[in-house]
Parts: C-alpha cells; structure tokens; sequence
C-alpha cells in the first residue's frame, strides 16, 4: 500500500464506521482542550480510545491521536497526561503541534511515533526538517495553502512522510497562526481547541432570511431558500471598498478527489479526510467514496466520478479543490 | 533597594505596503526621535514587496545604528518561495538580533541570537524553554496570550525578556491567499501591488456596517487598534520587561513617548488613552486579549 486513507473519528461510533467502510486510518482526540476539535459531544475518554484502538487493530486499522493544541502557560498536565495516555492505549501515532509537547513526547516518550500536526504550520523543507531532527518527526501534515507543484517540489526535499487534506472543511489561513476566532470571541483553536464556537453563534431570522452573527458580528445573511452552511468567521460575508463578498473564502469544502492520481505522484503518502464533528453516516459514506478512488488510482484504474459521487455531503452544496489549483490564490 | 530595570520599547516592523521612500523618511523620524532603544526592520508579510525596498535598508539600518538604537532584521512570516526561503537564510546569517517569525529560520540561525516574533507559536513556558536553549534572548508573545500567561512563561524562563505587542492593528492571521488581489480581482501572481493603497490596512466591515478586521495582502489584521498601557510596575509584575509598538501612519514618536511617560509615571493612563484616541487612528482602541478577553473588547477605563 503506498497511499494511506487516514479517516476522522469524532466518537467511538464514527471510529467503527470508518474503520468498516475502508479506512487505513483514523484519527481521533481526547474529551478535552489537548485536542483541536474540542466540540461537546466529540473525542473519547481513555478508556473509550483503548477499546477503538483494539477495535481497528484488530482489523488492520492504525489509529492516530491528536493532540495538537498549544498547552496553556502555567498548566500543561493535560497535555502531558494526553501522551502518557495515547501511548499507554497503543497509539500508532501522536499528532502534535506545540513545541512544548513535541519536545515533552521526545523526550518521555521515545516509543511513541511523532507526527507533526497541520497547527504546526510547516510548509518549508527548513521547518519540517528541524522537526524531524529536533524530535525525530516522521511525518508531518501540510498546510492547506500548498499548491500539488509545491508539494511535489517539498517531497523532493524533505525525508520525513508528508500528509494532505483531501476532503471536508477547508481552512484558508495558515492553520496554527490564525487568531481571527479569539478576536471575535475569545476562543480560537490554538488556546482553545476550537474555531468560530457554537456558543457564540446566533441565528436571527426575519422575512429576508438569516442572519448568523459570531460574538455578535454580522457574518452571513442568507435568502430563506438559499443553502447555508456553519458560520465559519473566514467564509463570511464582508463590505470591503463598498462591496460585499466572502473575502477569505468562499463557504465551500474542499474535495481534491480528482487530484488523488497527482498527490501520489507528488509523492505524499497519506490523505486525509478532515471531518471529526461528522455523524457516523457522513464519515462512512466519504471514506467508503474515497477508499474506492485510492484504489482506484492505486490499481491505474479511472478513479471514477468521486468528485460527483461526494457532492452532496459538502458544505452548502459546493465544492473545490482549494490551494492544490494555483489558482485559488 | 536593587535598582529597578526599565520597561523598555521596542519598533516592531513595518507591516504594511509602504515605499521605499516613505520607509526611508520614517526611519529618519525613528532615529532622530530617540524613542525606542530597539528598531525591527525589514519585510515580515509578503516577498513580493520586498525588491522595492531591499535597497534602502542598508542606509536605514546605518541610520538607526547611528543613533544609538538595536537593530533587529526581521524575517518573512510564511516564507514559502525559493527566493523567499534564501531571503530568510540570508537574513538568518547576519550578525545582528533577528526577529524569527516562521520555524524555516530556525535552523540556520543555529544557537545564535534571535527574538521570537509573535507569529511563532511561543504559548507556554515550555516552547520558551526550548527556544532559549537554541538562542531567543527576546519572546515576543502571540497576541492572543493574556497577561497571565506572559507572567507564567517569565517566571519559569528568567532569562529571556518577554515583550508584549502593545500598540497597533493585531496581526491576527496569515493566508496563502492575498486578500487585496481578490478583492481586486487578481491572482495573487499577478497582484500589481495593490495593498500599497492601504499603509494602515484595508479596513474589513461586517455586513452591517460595523468595523471588524483589516485586510493587508496576504495577512489579516483587527481593525481595532490595540492599545496596552501599564505603568513599569504594572508591566514588570506581569514579568514583561518590553513593549512592541506596530507602526502606523501616526505620528509614531508621539505614540512611543505617551507610552514612555505612562511607564514612567509621568502621564496617567486615562489620559494617554485619550491622547491616543485624538490621533489619526485606523480604528478604536481595543486591549481584550491582554486581559483574557476577545480581543476586539474595546479599552478598559483606567
């Protein structure tokens, strides 16, 4: 196998569907603010990683564990109990992100494979190499503002395996360095493990449609009958020289199926299905689609109409393939 | 009684789409003002500007060191061209303080000095630990951090002075994507220098009409000014021993002495805010994050 599909896992139960719908992967976090995706009603307790990780070894699934946010000043035992717990459930991997924690898991935890989180921003052969040299990181997840050309010119370059985002939501800043939630908020995904939180979002509606507003700024009005998606702070709308447009990002997701062919020969050996507040159906149904065109192109075969096959489960009904086309920029 | 050290202030660099002759005549101003004991310059948010201007830092950077000041040469943020990453090497080599504000700098700076920007991601004592040990003298904290966290990390890495981005737009995020080429209509490839229109930033209002960000090229700012003004002994209990004033098109001298006089005891804090606030500022004056709050809180009433 030369691509891995590495698939979400919000809940025990999304870990079982993607474990049983083709995954090679999945990837998960802990109940708690070590985790970037730290929603009520995601992740697992110890004891629930431990019983998806025999769940998915027992059938030939790896199971990764994030814990890829940046540990508070003063207080970083969560963190370090976090990798204390991954490795003591038999975690193939730990993702990570905050030198602090890298730099704890080298040191306590030789035995534990080290990957370098998206929240670390490394897009450069310098920055990833001094993660593998500093840590001994084997892998590490690229920024979504990556052209395929740029990736396939930094796989030349680096010795470490490289990870990519083919599908779900699409973040257009460097992930990592964006502090637009906690301007608005207080929260954001570098202290708090979360972006645009829910409860800091309002919806009011009138007969001209919705209104979402996040920490009270206005940040999408849509028609009664037009699709909307979460109101995510950088795909909303904003007046900038007297015209109103989605300025940062269009509210679309990204779906690089149809560049899967062109990412393997890239020379990236992972891809990764973004999606951890995704329902068990979703998560089957995505990674049942994109098991199919990895082997599709694995085998040289025509990886079928994946994008049309996954165009239903995007946000807003819209898709693109983001940073991998130059033309996004 | 041990003598107490000075909080000292610090220029950060410039982040907007100034000429060359504008940076020229401003670094003039920041010599001959005698203000900051420390000067960053150079281009931090896109390689594409920096040709207009590699010529005249040489002049500048004589200028400034002329007067007495710190230089501190700062390296791009998201550094991502061949060009760009040589641009950083280079940078990486000289012998004076660099600013890193991207991991690509950090190996060839190889254990010597350097200041860690706020767009490295120093959250904790930890990080700090580990990059003293590889050469940071200075930790200019991501803006997000409160005061409480500026105190915990100063605690626990003594010796390295922790400074505090105390005045100017926030720089909150960086794209890939340039935001002035798309609001114009353009790739970025091809972007004709647009954000030049904008020395201050593009101001980003909400569908309402209220103001809420700043776009500059491929970086996002707040479009609320940040404004932290303590006394010396407010800023040295929080174990902050620097503060980073961001250029504007203000008067900038003017900004760093009302800070000065505020650290000194000389000008109360109310009335710095409020001479502040007479200034042809981009926005209103916002202090959230220092005090674990949003960031676009507005000032708190002294």
């Amino acid at each position: 196998m030369s691509l891995e599909l590495v698939c979400p896992a919000g809940t025990p139960a999304a870990l079982r569907a993607a474990v049983e719908a083709g995954a090679h992967a999945v990837y998960c976090g802990f109940r708690d603010e070590t985790n970037a995706r730290n929603f009520p009603g995601l992740n697992f307790s110890p004891a629930e990683l431990a019983e998806g990780i025999r769940f998915a070894h027992a059938r030939g699934v790896r199971v990764l564990v994030a814990v890829n946010t940046f540990a508070t000043a003063g207080a970083m035992e969560p963190w370090r109990r976090a990798l204390a717990a991954a490795e003591d459930a038999g975690a193939d991997a730990v993702i990570l992100a905050d030198l602090a924690v890298l730099d704890h898991a080298a040191r306590h935890h030789p035995g534990l494979r080290l990957h370098l989180s998206v929240q670390a921003a490394a897009a450069t052969p310098e920055a990833i190499g001094f993660y593998a040299d500093a840590f001994g990181v084997k892998r590490v997840v690229l920024p979504r503002v990556l052209t395929v050309e740029e990736i396939a010119a930094l796989n030349r370059a680096v010795t470490v395996e490289t990870e990519v985002f083919v599908f779900g939501g699409l973040c257009p800043m460097a992930e990592g360095r964006c502090a637009l939630s906690s301007y608005a908020t207080g929260r954001s995904p570098n202290l708090s493990g979360v972006c645009s939180p829910p409860e800091h979002v309002v919806y009011e509606d009138d007969a001209g449609g919705r209104t979402a507003r996040l920490g009270g700024f206005a940040i999408e009005r849509t028609a009664p009958d037009e699709p909307a998606g979460y109101p995510t702070l950088c795909k909303g709308r904003f007046v900038a020289e007297g015209r109103t447009t989605h300025l940062f990002e269009d509210p679309v997701s990204l779906n690089a199926a149809g560049l899967v062919g062109r990412l393997a020969a890239a020379g990236v050996t992972a891809l990764k299905i973004e999606g951890r507040q995704r329902g068990k159906g979703y998560v089957a149904e995505v990674v049942r689609t994109f098991r199919a065109v990895v082997d599709a192109v694995e085998a040289g075969r025509d990886p079928v109409a994946a994008e049309r096959l996954l165009a239903g489960l995007v946000e807003g009904g819209r898709q693109t393939a983001g940073a991998y086309r130059k033309t996004w920029r | 009684m041990t003598a107490v050290p000075a909080v000292r202030l610090t220029l950060g660099p410039v982040l907007f789409n100034w000429s060359a002759e504008r940076l020229a005549a401003f670094y003039r101003d920041v010599a001959a003002a005698g203000v900051f004991d420390r000067v960053h310059v150079g281009e931090v948010v896109c390689g594409k500007r920096a040709p207009f201007t590699d010529a005249i830092w040489p002049e500048v950077i004589a200028g400034l060191e002329a007067a007495g000041i710190e230089v501190v040469l700062s390296t791009l943020a998201l550094p991502s061209t061949p060009r760009e990453r040589a641009s950083v090497a280079a940078t990486a080599g000289d012998d004076r303080l660099i600013e890193i504000d991207d991991v690509t700098a950090l190996p060839a700076r190889a254990g010597r000095p350097f200041v860690a920007g706020p767009l490295l991601n120093v959250y904790n004592e930890g990080a700090a630990a580990f990059l003293a040990a590889r050469g940071a003298v200075t930790l200019c904290l991501p803006v997000e951090l409160p005061l409480a966290a500026a105190g915990a990390i100063a605690a626990a890495c003594p010796g390295v002075e922790v400074e505090l981005f105390a005045f100017g737009r926030l720089p909150l995020a960086l794209s890939g994507r340039c935001y002035h080429a798309r609001l114009a209509g353009l790739a970025k490839d091809s972007c004709r220098f647009v954000c030049e229109r904008d020395p201050d930033g593009l101001a980003v209002d909400t569908l309402e009409g209220r103001p809420f960000l700043a776009a500059n090229g491929v970086q996002t700012l707040s479009h609320g000014v940040h404004a932290f003004l303590p006394t010396a002994a407010e800023a040295e209990a929080a174990g902050i021993r620097r503060l980073r004033l961001s250029p504007h098109t203000v008067d900038m001298a003017a900004v760093g002495r009302l800070y000065r006089a505020v650290l000194d005891g000389t000008t109360e804090r109310a009335e710095a805010l409020g001479a502040l606030s007479a200034m042809a500022l981009p926005g209103d004056l916002v202090d959230g994050y220092v005090r674990g709050a949003r960031g676009c809180a507005p000032v708190a009433a002294a």
